[in-house]
């Protein structure tokens, strides 16, 4: 059930800037790349969309941020904890 | 390390000034009592191992997935997450647009749903398109069959993690796997999902796997079973045992996933793999009728779904199995694809088989299993 794709073209230029970009990245193509980055702004877009129409009195975008959100003290945490169960 | 589904890896738990808000608002809400699965599904989306899900699926992305096995965004993805007012429940008190504290069956709040979507779902269809039968003989139709045919959706607050009676020192947050893989230097990590006892044909996968990545993880479900399934206790033995004492422990980890089991064969296998993509594994092993029952799926039909997605779309690499056996002629484990043994020539057993002669306080050939994991399973069936 794989859906159709369309075409999209882009500056030849920015093309090749994007192969330069994606040597060695883990991305096996620019469209691959392209993808990627146009569904995190799509995603993104749609976040700021639903935190507009916060649904209900507790707030839709109450919780808290990704993984990527995480500083020092949690990822010693973490580390901590790994130990603790003997997986380090 | 591999990005998760959909490039973010998702938190849903509050922080404490917002949980203090929320656990004062959370007695004014209209109630919904979750169930096991239900339960596992809002742990596992509060610390992101169903990336890029926020909360249960509204009926976008619902529909999209059993139209296209993709969420409303495109990303791949194959069985629904869903909730489900129960029977007998009044559907009118929960609205679109308001909150609803979602409970443990023994009353503790885990979370808030902000509903922002609520519909009448068609079971035979979810079933059709998601298990490929509506045969309520197959445990996942009837579990279909036992839920209310409302659903709710809307992101998550989560303000109280599940409490876990059993495997505490084996659970781990995809965000707790993720610093083990890097603090242990693995930058390639297969993970091996099972919901039985491992015998020396899975163990064969795993070794094969382990040749060519830098880590293991056994990752076998905990959540809820079919009654007549193994009993996760037994095979928690069974897998510290393996571990113990046929695997290098410096290459190799435990941890629980834990989930529920749907059934689903090759719906379920793709879920699978992305969850795993979630907790920064980088290859999953998918062996002869992934996560199937009866005789609903073909052998490899778990394997075949994957071709319906580009590999950059899957983004986790899949290391695709055919059954394997011991050998007699070559001695060794090996499977149809590496020896060119008759039938006769392997060392196969049937589950009846095994049930039986375990019961009968027999060990199988040491070819199918180690004697230490037969034991086990001797002893679990005689209620010691």
């Amino acid at each position: 059930m794989r859906e159709s794709k369309v075409t999209v073209k882009i500056p030849r230029p920015l093309y090749r800037k994007i192969q330069l970009v994606i040597d060695n990245s883990g991305f096996s193509s620019p469209t691959d790349f392209i993808v990627f980055v146009l569904r995190d702004l799509v995603g993104e877009a749609e976040k700021k969309s639903a935190a507009a129409a916060v649904p209900g009195e507790a707030g839709g975008a109450a919780a808290g941020g990704g993984a990527e959100d995480f500083d020092a003290n949690d990822l010693e945490a973490v580390k901590q904890k790994l130990k603790n169960l003997g997986y380090l | 390390m591999i990005a998760p589904h959909g490039g973010r890896l998702v938190n849903r738990v509050v922080e404490v000034g917002e949980r203090d808000r929320l656990l004062g608002l959370a007695p004014k809400l209209p109630k919904l009592i979750l169930n096991a699965r239900e339960m596992a599904d809002v742990d596992m989306i509060a610390v992101g191992a169903m990336s890029p899900l926020e909360g249960f699926m509204g009926k976008a992305d619902y529909d999209a997935v059993l139209a296209t096995r993709r969420l409303k965004n495109g990303l791949p993805w194959t069985v629904p997450i869903v909730l489900a007012v129960k029977p007998g429940d009044d559907a009118a008190k929960y609205k679109e647009g308001s909150d609803v504290a979602l409970e443990t069956q023994d009353g503790q709040l885990l979370a808030i749903l902000h509903v922002d979507s609520k519909w009448k779902m068609d079971k035979g269809d979810e079933a059709r398109k998601v298990l490929r039968t509506d045969d309520k003989a197959h445990p996942g139709v009837g579990y279909l069959d036992s839920i209310g045919d409302t659903y709710l959706g809307g992101r998550m607050s989560v303000v109280n993690r599940l409490k876990y009676e059993k495997y505490n020192n084996r659970r781990l947050d995809p965000v707790e796997t993720r610093a083990l893989f890097k603090h242990k230097g693995w930058k390639t990590v297969a993970a091996f999902q099972t919901r039985n006892p491992i015998h020396r044909a899975h163990e064969y996968l795993t070794k094969v796997a382990l040749e060519v990545v830098d880590g293991l993880m056994l990752h076998p479900l905990m959540g809820e079973t079919k009654s007549d399934d193994v009993p996760a206790d037994v095979r928690m033995q069974c897998y510290e045992a393996l571990l113990a004492g046929y695997y290098p422990k410096d290459r190799t980890a435990l941890a629980v996933y834990p989930q529920a089991m749907r059934y689903g064969g090759p719906s379920e296998a793709v879920l699978h793999a992305i969850c795993r993509k979630n907790y920064g594994v980088t290859h999953f092993l998918v062996g002869r009728d992934h996560a199937g029952v009866g005789k609903y799926y073909g052998s490899y039909d778990a394997q075949k779904i994957f071709d319906e997605y580009t590999p950059a779309e899957v983004g986790i690499n899949l290391l695709k199995f055919e059954n394997s056996f011991w050998c007699k002629r070559t001695g060794g484990m090996a499977s149809t694809k590496s020896s060119p043994a008759t039938a006769e020539e392997r060392v196969e057993l049937s589950g009846t088989q095994v049930r039986e002669m375990l019961r009968a306080g027999t060990i199988p050939p040491v070819e199918f299993t180690r004697p230490e994991i037969a034991q086990i399973l001797i002893n679990a069936m005689k209620g010691k």
